[in-house]
């Protein structure tokens, strides 16, 4: 049960993105612009599914079960990764999946950021660069790895729930891929209202 | 010498934000809407949360982010300044409120790992007369740090060594508060 106060039917960091809309209001956009937005710049190479398999592979180290599974089902949709099964190569043995080796590069910048800023060490951002890497991908991923350092902590350091249905995922997942991320919007597909407790 | 190319002079993650105002602007917005307006509910001074921030920054070892937080609090705590290093050094002997240390003590939680965060914890700090927006905001400055640490120290950001600097900053922060660095 969540330590404080939420709106019911609404999972993980929905429920506290409700409780205080000032700070929804810019997670929303930075999400946006590092997830979605940037993928369209001329100085990115990084994709919308391999923005989101570096915040999925973060929640994943940080253990954060709701982020790492909505995040994975965007990547999935992205990806064209229908069993889910690319996710869960990147999540357990990222160098053996089937994946460029700049991602692979970023995505070990991207564990380092998730130890401490500190073990970002030249030779990783200089094995990155080798293949590819441009100034704002190394930007990006840093932040992104980041950001996702903190959403963790808010979602499992409140104790909030997490539905456990992979389809309502995936559902949420085509909302995200076609309308970006908010906080106002309808959580469960239209007819279906159960309330998240009752799913877990 | 940071990873990336950005503007030179500018320290930590003032470099940043000009270097990529469209993350600068909601990452500024959050630091306001945390370390300054905070939720209804909530009875937490700009003083206090300044000092959460400059704690956890201290956790991480990121040196730019726990001087200007702490210079920030310090003048915003005015006479009772000493309080800031004092709970920087040690918060269980620091004179401040039963309140302050029950939630700086779930701050470190979230830190180390926020899965520890547990209901003895958030119990602690309700008996001291802590509010769900007090633990909430708790919660989302010790989350929000170890994201603003891990981006600061992840591109190897200037981090000035003179006092005086942060002495300033900390002035700035606490009068102005949360503006994104104009582009120049």
């Amino acid at each position: 049960m969540p330590y404080i106060q939420l709106p019911e039917g609404l999972p993980g960091i929905r429920g506290p993105m409700a409780f205080s809309p000032q700070t929804a209001d810019p997670l929303n956009a930075l999400v946006n612009v590092l997830l979605r937005d940037n993928a369209s710049r001329p100085d990115s190479s990084l994709t919308e599914g391999e923005r989101e398999l570096i915040a999925t592979y973060v929640s994943s180290l940080n253990d954060c079960f709701f982020c790492q599974t909505i995040h994975g089902a965007v990547a999935s949709h992205h990806l064209g990764d229908d069993d889910w099964s690319l996710v869960q190569s990147v999540k357990c043995n990222p160098d053996q999946a089937a994946i460029s080796p700049k991602l692979k590069a970023l995505l070990a910048v991207a564990g380092a950021v998730q130890q401490s800023g500190k073990a970002v060490t030249p030779e990783l951002i200089a094995a990155a660069r080798a293949e590819g890497a441009t100034d704002l991908d190394i930007h990006d991923t840093v932040l992104i790895a980041a950001a996702f350092c903190m959403f963790n902590r808010y979602v499992d350091g409140l104790a909030t729930e997490a539905p456990n249905k992979p389809d309502l995922y995936r559902y949420r997942a085509t909302r995200i891929a076609a309308d970006g991320y908010a906080s106002q919007d309808a959580y469960m597909p239209p007819g279906e209202s159960t309330p998240v407790a009752g799913t877990n | 010498m940071p990873h990336i190319t950005l503007p030179e002079g500018l320290p930590g993650i003032r470099s940043l934000a000009v270097y990529r105002p469209e993350t600068g602007q909601p990452l500024y917005e959050l630091a306001q809407a945390l370390l300054r307006s905070g939720s209804p509910d909530s009875t937490l001074t700009s003083a206090e949360r300044e000092l959460i921030a400059a704690f956890v920054s201290k956790q991480n070892c990121t040196a730019f982010c726990m001087n200007s937080h702490a210079a920030a609090s310090r003048y915003l705590y005015g006479d009772q300044r000493d309080l800031v290093d004092d709970v920087l050094n040690n918060p269980d002997n620091a004179s401040i409120a039963p309140k302050l240390k029950a939630l700086l003590a779930i701050a470190h939680h979230v830190q180390a790992d926020a899965r520890t965060v547990s209901n003895a914890l958030v119990a602690a700090a309700r008996t001291e007369g802590a509010t769900d927006g007090d633990i909430h905001d708790t919660v989302l400055i010790a989350a929000s740090f170890c994201m603003y640490n891990r981006y600061v120290d992840g591109l190897a950001t200037l981090t000035p060594t003179d006092p005086a600097a942060y002495e300033a900053m900390g002035e700035r922060m606490g009068t102005l508060g949360y503006q994104v660095p104009k582009t120049t």
